[in-house]
Parts: structure tokens; sequence; C-alpha cells
């Protein structure tokens, strides 16, 4: 086990290049919404059970089932109302459980980033060998299902290895949502070498951290997405920031929750200079005029640099 | 370092579902429904009466609201204790000024316990529906299959025997269920359940026996899952129903009748400080034209009366 990650070097928010985002836009803002497939009866991970009660563990699987059932269908109509293209964070075995919902989102152009197989097979005690197995399942699942090789990973349920990243970018990935180290997108270094980024995603305003973690009531969660657009808007005029909203269609998309959630929609839209993208969108953009950039700036402020 | 081959096997990655007890189906596929009158929203109110042992087991699992100091726990029997003494007479008074129809869900061994709450509970004529034996008897793996069969009869039986009354619904306590429970639900003669939370409309569920209906009963808007676990202020309750009653309206305008079910507990909203957000609620709910209270038996077979359904 290693002290620090290593994907990064400490790169202070103060006096960096600014980033410009298409138009003039102060944001880059996108919506991430999870669609998930969790298993009834799942392999026991020795790291990690993925439900808290035994077989079968009625009240997890349900909620979760709803989100595909009911919740999908709400959220989606809301990003159709206010122009969002959802980037999917996707289970990748959702294609063959319920391709009704890939050919919604496919008619709406949205982005596809894997989010491994299921949520229930965590990444924990893979040999590298099988997790590049399960990342490439994943990918090839989704290139011929969704039409596209996803550029994104998020790994599922936030299930890491030390070679998760490095694997993803060996096969051909661009992005990573794993990384919750700033505001900006930053390059992350892969022992493979390639040219590979963090796009910020968010667990401070992912819906499920905020309801079934923190606990938070609606009207507050639609609060503090406001605040953070608020502060990212003022901010991105220096610097150009990265707001993401990630959501489950299982939490936000419940009927005393959505309206919270459309609130803050409709504010953060209301607003000129807001980029209304994709995480792809966003990775292909600061890799082709920020990236190198960025490199040389980083390697400019290291302890020791001329 | 890696992992059982069988992690990495997918035996169920095909159409639908991971399992056989019900068909994958999005809401918004199927055909609108009418509910009685030309009304858009279906009310649903579901009152749990419970009855917390002192001395539970936690076998299989303990469940949710139960005990946790060191025995006698005085602070969580009594408290529970205190909504089948008082804040259920606070619901019944709420529920008859506003012309609510509640459903009532009866652990059996307080209708055996505490006769005359149940017959009060029976004279009004609202539905009952199982609750099993008490907040001990959690339905979960774990469970053997024949002393689940014998806890659901003796619990139906006593129910029944009880209240005179015919009981076709059920909530599992804490929601929770072994393997076996909808077909030894089904073999009880229940015909509709109300566990799962993947829906807000009634839908068929496979059982050995023939098919159940699966009532939907929301979790996540659960006065105790929002008050007591989550922390949330009584008033956020009573807003977060209202904003849920105004959404499911809006979207019945165009998809026809939807349900809004609220799980409530006489422990939880019966206390002092908490009645009048309940009142609130119900207050705001009745006041709309559009809204039928209904008790689960009565929106379910609303449900069934639709025309090719």
């Amino acid at each position: 086990m290693k002290e620090d990650p290593g994907y990064y070097d400490y790169w202070p928010y103060r006096d960096r290049p600014r980033i410009r985002w298409p138009n003039g836009a102060r944001v880059a803002f996108w919506v991430a919404p999870n669609i998930e497939f969790y298993e009834l009866n799942p392999p026991r991970n020795p790291q990690r059970n993925p439900w808290p009660h035994p077989y079968p563990a009625v009240p997890g699987y349900s909620i979760r089932d709803y989100g595909n059932r009911v919740g999908h269908m709400r959220q989606m109509k809301l990003l159709d109302k206010y122009g969002i293209r959802g980037s999917v964070s996707l289970s990748s075995a959702l294609c063959v459980h319920h391709p009704e919902i890939i050919a919604m989102c496919r008619e709406r152009h949205w982005e596809f980033f894997s989010h491994g197989i299921y949520n229930t097979r965590y990444t924990y005690g893979m040999s590298e060998e099988q997790e590049r197995s399960m990342i490439l399942d994943a990918m090839e699942t989704i290139e011929r299902r969704c039409g596209a090789r996803p550029q994104g990973y998020l790994a599922p349920a936030l299930s890491h290895s030390e070679v998760t990243v490095d694997l993803f970018a060996e096969l051909g990935g661009v992005y990573t949502c794993d990384l919750f180290h700033d505001d900006q997108p930053t390059p992350v270094r892969v022992r493979g070498g390639q040219r590979f980024v963090s796009v910020p995603y968010s667990l401070e305003m992912n819906d499920s951290i905020a309801y079934a973690v923190n606990k938070v009531e609606p009207r507050r969660y639609g609060q503090m997405l406001k605040d953070c657009f608020d502060r990212l808007y003022a901010e991105g005029a220096e610097s150009g920031t990265v707001m993401c909203i990630p959501t489950h269609n299982y939490q936000v998309s419940c009927p005393h929750r959505l309206k919270a959630f459309e609130d803050a929609l409709a504010y953060i839209t209301g607003h000129d200079a807001v980029w209304l993208t994709t995480g792809g969108e966003i990775a292909a953009h600061y890799l082709e005029h920020h990236y190198d950039q960025a490199l040389a700036d980083i390697a400019a402020r290291q302890p020791g640099a001329a | 370092m890696a992992l059982d081959p069988s992690f990495l096997e997918y035996p169920l990655r095909r159409y639908g579902m991971d399992h056989e007890r019900y068909a994958w189906s999005m809401l918004t596929e199927r055909r609108p429904v009418a509910w009685p009158g030309g009304r858009k929203l279906a009310l649903w109110v579901n009152v749990s009466l419970q009855h917390f042992p002192l001395n539970p087991a936690g076998k299989p699992v303990a469940l949710p609201g139960n005990m946790s100091m060191p025995y006698p726990d005085l602070r969580h029997y009594t408290l529970r204790d205190y909504g089948n003494r008082v804040g259920i007479y606070r619901f019944l008074k709420a529920f008859d000024r506003y012309g609510i129809r509640p459903t009532f869900a009866i652990n059996a061994r307080l209708a055996e316990r505490y006769p005359s709450l149940i017959g009060a509970i029976a004279e009004r004529g609202d539905e009952i529906i199982g609750h099993s034996w008490s907040m001990d008897t959690a339905h979960a793996g774990g469970l053997e299959e024949a002393a689940e069969a014998e806890l659901i009869k003796r619990s139906l039986d006593c129910l029944r025997a009880r209240t005179g009354r015919e009981i076709r619904g059920w909530l599992s306590p804490g929601r929770l269920e072994s393997a076996h429970t909808p077909d030894l639900l089904k073999a009880e003669g229940v015909s509709y359940f109300c566990d799962w939370v993947n829906d807000e409309m009634p839908y068929r569920f496979n059982t050995q026996h023939g098919d159940l209906w699966a009532m939907p009963l929301s979790a996540e808007i659960e006065d105790r899952f929002l008050i007591v676990d989550n922390f949330h202020a009584e008033a956020s309750w009573a807003e977060q129903v209202k904003d849920a009653c105004d959404m499911l309206l809006e979207e019945a305008k165009t998809q026809g009748g939807r349900i809004l079910s609220l799980s409530i507990h006489p422990w939880v909203l019966g206390q002092p400080h908490r009645i009048k957000h309940l009142e609130a609620v119900l207050e705001y709910l009745s006041g709309k034209e559009e809204v039928w209270s209904a008790s689960a038996g009565e929106i379910l077979d609303a449900f069934l009366r639709q025309p090719a359904l």
C-alpha cells in the first residue's frame, strides 16, 4: 500500500493558467445520471458485502429497481426540458437487462461512460488480469450497444485497485471520474504515459451522498446545488471551472425530491456563461487546449524546478 | 491475489430482471389509470400499529426501531408504546377531521394484547392488513420456511379472529422478506403485499401459488425514515409530502392516475410536537379535489377494474 496514489502532483489553485471554455463560458456544467443495475443475488466479495440484509435484500434491491422502472423517465424529461444531455454512468449489464433505457438515451445523443458491469461487483480483491477483463467487458458492451467506446470511467460502486486508472487508460480510456481533488480538470499520471485526465465529478453534489449518506433535506440539497454553482460561476470568470451533478434515478427522481432538483437546474441553466456539456466533451476540450500548458505549469511549480 | 472465478461470471446477464418474481416494465409504458370520480391522485395513508417486545431475540435480524440499549430498554419500549396509547388517538381525530380513509397494518401480538385498541380500530370499518406477529419477527433470509409458514398463519389467524375482518393485505415488518415470504403469504389467502418499493403503481408478482399484487408503499417518504433515521425536521417531512403531491398531480395530467402512499407511525408523528405537521399535510391533501383518499385494498380494486388491464 502507498501513502499517495501518485496520480498527480500538488498544484495550487491560484495563479494557474486560465481555462477558456467554448463561447466564453465560465463553468462547464454537466449532469451525470448513474444508470445502474444491482443484482439480487451477487457473488459475495470478501471485502465488501453488497447488501445489509441476508438474501433477498428486498429494501436495497427494490429501491434501486424503482430508479429504472419509475425514476429514469422523470429525470430524463427534466433534463430534456432544460436542454441538458446526460453523461450516463452506466452499469454496462443494463444494456442487456433494460435496452429500452439505452435506446431513449441514444435518441437524445447522451454520452455513456463506464461504471463497470454491475454495481454489485466490486473491484476489491481482483487480480490485475481479472480487473482488466472486467473493465474491457464493460467497455466492449457499451461500444456494441451504445454506439461508441466509452471515454470515461467511474469504477463500480467507487471500488478501486491501485491499477484501476492505469488499466482504463491502457484500454483506450481518456478520463476518470474517480478523483475528487479539484474543481478543474487536471492531467492524471498513468503508468503507460497516456494523455489522460480527471474530469471533476463530485461527491458533495452527488444525490446519493447528499440524501443517503449525509441525510440532507431535499430543499437544502437544492440550495447546496445553487450555492455550489454560484461560487464556481463567480470564480470561473477568472479560472474556468467544472460543475457536475451526479444523480441516481432512485434518489433525485422521487416525487418528494424532484422539485428541489428542478429548481436548481432552472437556476443554473438560467445563467448565460454556462457551457451545458458532457464529461467526454470537457475531457476533449481540455486535452486539446489546456493539457500541455497544465503539464508545463505543474512541472514549473514543483520543488526544485528551475 | 485474485477473486474466485465466479466473481467474473454473469449467468443472469439477460433481458429483463435477474430473477423470476416479476416482469420488467417501465411505469410510463403502461396504460393510464382512471380513479373513481375522475380523480387523479389516490391517497393511501398506511398506519403501522406495532408491538416492540422488551426482550427481542433479534433473529434472524433486528428490525428498525427496536430496543437498542441493555435490557431492560425502558426508553425505547415505552416510547414505542406511547404510539399505541396516545399517538394513535391523535391520528384518529385527524383522520376524521379531514375525511381520510386510513389503512392499518397491525402486529397480531398487539391485537392480542390491546383488545380495546383493536376493537376501536375494527369498529371504524377501516381496512386492516397483516403486519406479522411483532416487531421482533423479521421475515428474512435465515428464517426456516416451516417456521415462517407457522408465523404467517398464526399472525393472520389471530388478526382475523380478533378483528372479525377479512385480511387480504400484508406489510412485512421492516419490509424484509425471506425467499419464501411471497409464496407463503399467497398460500394463506393474502392477495396483495406492500414490501417492494420498486414501483408507484400495483404490479403482478409471481408466487408458487399464483399471483400476488405488489402495492407501492414508499419507504423514502416514511415518517420514521425521514424524521427518526435521517433527522429531518417535522416541517420538512410535511413540505416533502406536499412537494410529492404537487409533482404527482402534475404528472397525472398527462399520464393517468397516480398513488401517493404515506407510511406513518403513531410513535413518530403522534408526538405532541409533530402532530400538527401531520394535520397540516392532511388538510393540504384533503383540500385538493383531485385527491381520492382510499384504503390500499380499495385502490387495488379500482386498479383491477380498469378496462383491458
